[in-house]
Order: structure tokens, then C-alpha cells, then sequence
């Protein structure tokens, strides 16, 4: 008996934690849901906001006003608590409108471009505005696959070595290297492009040479700046006892640090290719594009999936435009590939 | 099968080394290599802009101050400078313009996002919501142009010509020619649904580092959520969040192919934000650089540096804003 009253005291005075979404408050949300709905609805039935979009505003709208009628009833203070919650809520959910909508168009239009000879084909013999069960992406996903290959065996060894120098040796230049990767993070990907074509292009020729070299400028800040955070989290205990055992810093670097750190560098390799997987503005400039299936990296211009998508969308016609949308969705399911990879070996890494 | 077995150390084993506290020479010359290798960073930011400028230069001799102050573009006879004038005015404008309104379009996006992932919902969720916007982070941006152009166009169009008649009486708002199609603020909206998962993945940072017994304070004071949030985590995440928003400014202001697909281009300095017409110095790039002559390219060059001037710039300050931020945090 005293003890249920204690306990019932308790719970009165326990500490609130207002950061802990509790079932309670999920409970206390129904009520303003559903009259904010109905008047929603009648706003979208009576007046000019129209549509889903119409809805989902005037839904806002409404929940807003009646949030701050359900707070009055306590004090202003819950009031204003209860619609800043709201426009908190709804800058976060409207945000993810529009993603949404670019996944849905994205797989939904491209769904109509894609046959099992997609992948197979490419478009020497076929034009963009062709009928849709011909030709293919093989030579775009193909160029893609090689430029990205070539960036990542530039980009890649520069950036770890980048993040060693900062997280291994300690040089005195640590504070003013890290600031030059993040301006060079900053470079825009046209500024990449312009460069590399002053440098190889009007010398030799669009390859796709040129094109990872672009990408690899573009590449090497993200590959740097995220192996730096891994190396930061290998611990130092590792370190000391490696020197504590005789190693030199070579040694310990290349037998402890690095493979200590190794799914992370592989989550970092990943994110910086997916950063570059999609960039257009420098391949215009550089690798330029081809309609036909080439292995040949040098002297001639080389296809790739983001150049597919733009050389179909400059044609304009609507097979010329769902082939667009088809690119669009091979290109992003490659780079949610390699962010799930990335996803993986980073938790491998925590383990 | 043969029994590797480890001998013993004996009297006259391998000399003891000498207790110094010098590296050895394996030692230097790693850490030689690993200083040159971090050194390519700096060495290929130094060569984009001595090969913009050097290709440039003859550009910026011909037309001086005028290159940043005219914007007209015209290639004359196309062979030589002499008959032909460049001017970025018109582009600088316009990649200004597009890029500050994207700014403002993500502001209250990205403060919401931060928010509500930071101080509205439990862990799991927020570590399921915070990798689905990464993931939005690296749609590239040409399926947001192809977005943009196909999809949201339409929709965004009615709402400039809304916009346009009640609000018309505000100069950017007025339009000349009834056309709402590829205006800068299409491409701003566009920009904008870039930069809000860059510039909250910052704000957040920030956010979350805000002092908890703070929080805890204002609480006990009976503070709502939202007192507490104005009261410590707004003030201490402010130049976290004009940092984040700097950060997404730079890369709005050098976005090339999102930008191209989604606006016309013209070259006349214009502030009317709704009409269907607009500058931006990447997609002038990237538009003029298929049919340029030799000479043109040198223009195109030159307009290139004055963008990754700028940029850099505005990079250069975010940067310093975010490090500043969370020393403060620390």
C-alpha cells in the first residue's frame, strides 16, 4: 500500500525527458491529427489549394493553429512549445517531399527504359529518339566503371596519404593541409574540368584519362578528409605499444594503424566514389562522350552514365527523355551500391 | 612438416641498439614521402589557378576590370580578341542571386532537420534518418536537373505566377513577359533541395554538441522543449549554422549541370528573380564551351578563375566559421 503511494509519487516528481518521444505524447497527437485532416480536406475541397501538395499544406497549416489551441488550454508557454514542435516536424518532413518524389520519378520512368538488353547494347546503331527495346547504357556503365577505376587509383592513395600526414606524422603543416583539402572540397566541379582540359585535353585529345583526372581532383578531398576522422578513432594505446615493442613509425603504420583501419579506408574510398560517381560538368569538358562500347581509356572520347543521361536529355524527345530516366536509374542504384558497401565495411569497423 | 622453432638470443646476437631518441632513416624517408604525397592537395589547388590565370591572362589584359563589370558575350569574327567582348557580369550576378535565394529557400529546412534529428526523436531512428539523408546528399546533380526541369517545373511555374500576382509589386518579383519557365528561382528551389543535407549534416554537428547541462538547466526551470532550444541550442549552434549554410552557398555558387538544365541562360544583369531568364558563370561554362573558338575558351578560362576565386573564398570563410564553432564546443 505505501509502497504503490511512493512509487506513484515517484513517477509525479521523476524528471521529464521531453528529448524521449514517449507513447504517451503519440497518444496525445491523434486528436489534433484528425481535426487538422478534416480541415484540411475542406480547404482542399472549398478553395484553390488543390492536390496532394495542397493537402499536405493546408494539412500543416491547420495543425499548426489547432496545435496552438490545444497548448492554450494549458498555457501560452505549451502553446508556442507545441507549434514549434509542429514547424520542427514539418521543415524535416517537407524536406522529404521532394526526395521522394525524385526516387519515385526516377524508378518509375526509368522502369520503362530498362529491358534485359539495356545492359548489353550500346548506341552505336541506335539514335536516342529510337524506340525503346533497342540499344543500350553497356558503353556508359562500362566508360563509368573504367574513369571511376582510374580516379579511385589517383584519388585514393593521395587521400589516405593525405590523412596520414595529419593523423601519423604530425607534420607542421597539419593544420594548414587540412584547410587546403577543404577549400580543394570546395572546388566546383566545372573549375576541375576547365582545369584538366587546359592541362591534357587541348594537348591530346577527350580520353577517359582526362576525365578521371578530373574526377580524382574532385575525389581526393572526401577520400581525405573521411580517412582522417578513421584514422583519428584507431586508438593510441595501438600506437604506443607498437613503438614500445621496437617498431619504427613505418612499421607501425603499415602493420598496425592501417589494417586497424582498414574498413574504414574502404567506407571512404566508397563515399568518395559515390561523391564523384554522378558529376557531369567535368566529363563535358574532358571524357566528353561516345556512343559506342570502347575499352580504350586514351585518345578518343569515352561514354559514361552521367553523360548518357545529359546527351539524352539535350536530344528532347520523350523515348530520348525515358532513356534519360533510365540512365538516371542505373546511375543512382550504382551509387546506393557503393554506399551500402560503404554502410558494411564501416560497421565492420566499429566492431 | 618442419617445426619453425625461434633460437635463443645468445652472447653474440644481433648488437644492441643504441637507446636515442632520433628516427632512423627508414623512418625519414617515410615520413618524407607520406609530407610529399600530402603535399599534391596544395600542389594541384596552385596549378588550377596558375593554369586558369595563365590561359586567362590575355583575357584579363584585353579587358582589364571590364572582364568582371560588362556582360556582354560575343565572340566577334572569333579570331582573335580584338572585335570580340567578354564580360561575366551578367553570370556573376546570376550565380549570386541563384545561389543566395537557394540559401534562403534550405534556411528554415535545414534548421528544421537539424532540430528534429537532434533534440525530437530517439536514437535508432535519427541513426536511420541521418544515413537516408547522406544517401540524398549524393544524388548527383544532374537527376536533380533532369528533377527539376521534368517534374518540378511544372508545379513551380504556378507557384512564380502566384507569387507574381500578388507580390508583383515588389520589383525582383515583377516579370515583363508572362513566362514563369527556367527562371532563376526554379533553379534556386533545385539548389536549395541540394544544399539542405550538406549544410544540416554541419548544423547538426554543431547542434549536438550544445552543452547538455545547459539543457538540463533550462528544464529545471520549467522551461518547455522548445525554451531550451532558444534559450542554449539555438544561440551556441548560430555560427554552426552560418557556417553549414556558407558551405552550401559555395557549392550552390559553383553548380554547373542542375543549373543548366533548369534555367535559361542570358546575358544581361537582371534582378527578376521569376522571370524565365538568368545567369550563372558554371553553366555558362559548360554551355558556351562545345562551340567555342580558341579565343572564347581563353574567356571561358578567365571566367573560370573568377569562379573558383570566389568560391574558394566562401569556402575559405565557412571553414574557418564551422573550426571556430567547434572549438567553442569543445
Amino acid at each position: 500500500m505505501s509502497n504503490a503511494s511512493t512509487s506513484s509519487i515517484l513517477q509525479e516528481v521523476q524528471p521529464r525527458k521531453p528529448w524521449v518521444n514517449r507513447s504517451q505524447s503519440v497518444r496525445e497527437m491523434v486528436k489534433p491529427t484528425l481535426i487538422a485532416g478534416i480541415i484540411a480536406i475542406a480547404i482542399v475541397l472549398f478553395t484553390g489549394l488543390a492536390g496532394p501538395l495542397g493537402f499536405y499544406f493546408s494539412f500543416v497549416l491547420a495543425f499548426i493553429v489547432v496545435s496552438f489551441i490545444d497548448g492554450m488550454r494549458h498555457d501560452k508557454v505549451k502553446a508556442i512549445d507545441k507549434v514549434m514542435t509542429t514547424l520542427v516536424t514539418a521543415g524535416f518532413a517537407t524536406a522529404f517531399i521532394p526526395w521522394a518524389s525524385i526516387l519515385f520519378t526516377v524508378f518509375q520512368r526509368g522502369a520503362s527504359a530498362i529491358y534485359f538488353g539495356y545492359f548489353t547494347h550500346d548506341m552505336s546503331y541506335t539514335s536516342a529518339d529510337d524506340e525503346l527495346g533497342m540499344g543500350g547504357l553497356s558503353h556508359a556503365l562500362v566508360g563509368s566503371l573504367l574513369i571511376l577505376l582510374m580516379a579511385s587509383i589517383i584519388a585514393i592513395p593521395f587521400g589516405i596519404v593525405t590523412a596520414l600526414y595529419i593523423t601519423e606524422v604530425k607534420g607542421k603543416l597539419s593544420g594548414l593541409v587540412r584547410v587546403i583539402v577543404q577549400s580543394m572540397s570546395g572546388v566546383p566541379s566545372i573549375v576541375a574540368g576547365l582545369f584538366v582540359y587546359a592541362v591534357v585535353v587541348s594537348r591530346y585529345s577527350f580520353s577517359g584519362v582526362a576525365g578521371a583526372i578530373a574526377l580524382s581532383i574532385l575525389m581526393l578531398p572526401t577520400v581525405a578528409r573521411t580517412s582522417e576522422e578513421v584514422l583519428k578513432l584507431v586508438p593510441d594505446d595501438l600506437r604506443s605499444s607498437a613503438y614500445a615493442l621496437g617498431a619504427s613509425q613505418m612499421a607501425t603504420t603499415f602493420r598496425i594503424v592501417l589494417p586497424t583501419a582498414r574498413s574504414g579506408l574502404i567506407t571512404a574510398s566508397m563515399l568518395g566514389l559515390a561523391r564523384v560517381a554522378g558529376e557531369t560538368a567535368p566529363l563535358i569538358l574532358t571524357a566528353y562522350y561516345s556512343a559506342v562500347y570502347s575499352l580504350k581509356v586514351t585518345g578518343q572520347p569515352l561514354a559514361s552514365l552521367p553523360m548518357y543521361i545529359f546527351q539524352n536529355f539535350s536530344t528532347g524527345t520523350d523515348t530520348a527523355l525515358t532513356r534519360a530516366w533510365g540512365g538516371a536509374a542505373v546511375l543512382l542504384s550504382f551509387i546506393f551500391i557503393l554506399f551500402i558497401i560503404a554502410r558494411i565495411a564501416g560497421r565492420g569497423s566499429r566492431k | 612438416m618442419s617445426i619453425a622453432t625461434v633460437e635463443k638470443p645468445t652472447a653474440d646476437g644481433p648488437p644492441r641498439r643504441a637507446i636515442t631518441n632520433q628516427r632512423n632513416a627508414s623512418d625519414k624517408r617515410f615520413r618524407a614521402v607520406v609530407t610529399a604525397g600530402a603535399m599534391f592537395a596544395f600542389l594541384v589547388l596552385a596549378l588550377i589557378a596558375s593554369f586558369l590565370l595563365f590561359r586567362g591572362f590575355e583575357v584579363f589584359k584585353e579587358f582589364g576590370f571590364g572582364f568582371l563589370t560588362s556582360s556582354t558575350w560575343d565572340s566577334g569574327t572569333g579570331e582573335s580578341l580584338n572585335g570580340a567582348s567578354y564580360g561575366v557580369a551578367a553570370m556573376l550576378v546570376g550565380s549570386v542571386i541563384i545561389a543566395v535565394m537557394a540559401m534562403f529557400i534550405a534556411l528554415p529546412f535545414v534548421i528544421g532537420t537539424s532540430l528534429f534529428l537532434e533534440y525530437y526523436i530517439g536514437k535508432k531512428i535519427r541513426a536511420v534518418l541521418v544515413s537516408i539523408l547522406d544517401l540524398m546528399a549524393a544524388i548527383p546533380s544532374i537527376i536533380y536537373g533532369l528533377w527539376g526541369y521534368l517534374v518540378l517545373m511544372p508545379h513551380a511555374a504556378g507557384w512564380a505566377s502566384t507569387i507574381n500576382k500578388y507580390f508583383g509589386w515588389i520589383p525582383i518579383f515583377k516579370v515583363d513577359v508572362e513566362n514563369f519557365d527556367a527562371s532563376p528561382f526554379i533553379s534556386a528551389l533545385v539548389l536549395g533541395l541540394m544544399i539542405i543535407p550538406i549544410a544540416s549534416s554541419v548544423t547538426r554537428e554543431v547542434y549536438s554538441r550544445a552543452p547538455q547541462d545547459q539543457i538540463s538547466a533550462a528544464y529545471a526551470l520549467g522551461g518547455s522543449r522548445w525554451g531550451a532550444l532558444k534559450a542554449v541550442v539555438l544561440p551556441f549552434g548560430k555560427s554552426g549554422l552560418i557556417g553549414g549554410m556558407l558551405l552550401g552557398l559555395g557549392r550552390a555558387l559553383g553548380e554547373t549541370v542542375a543549373v543548366l538544365l533548369t534555367l535559361n541562360l542570358v546575358f544581361k544583369v537582371k534582378f527578376q528573380v521569376l522571370a524565365s531568364a538568368g545567369g550563372n558563370v558554371a553553366s555558362l561554362i559548360a554551355s558556351r564551351f562545345g562551340e567555342a573558338g580558341p579565343f572564347e575558351i581563353k574567356a571561358l578560362m578567365a571566367a573560370g578563375l573568377v569562379l573558383f576565386t570566389l568560391t574558394l573564398l566562401v569556402n575559405f570563410g565557412a571553414s574557418i566559421i564551422v573550426s571556430r564553432s567547434a572549438k567553442a564546443g569543445q
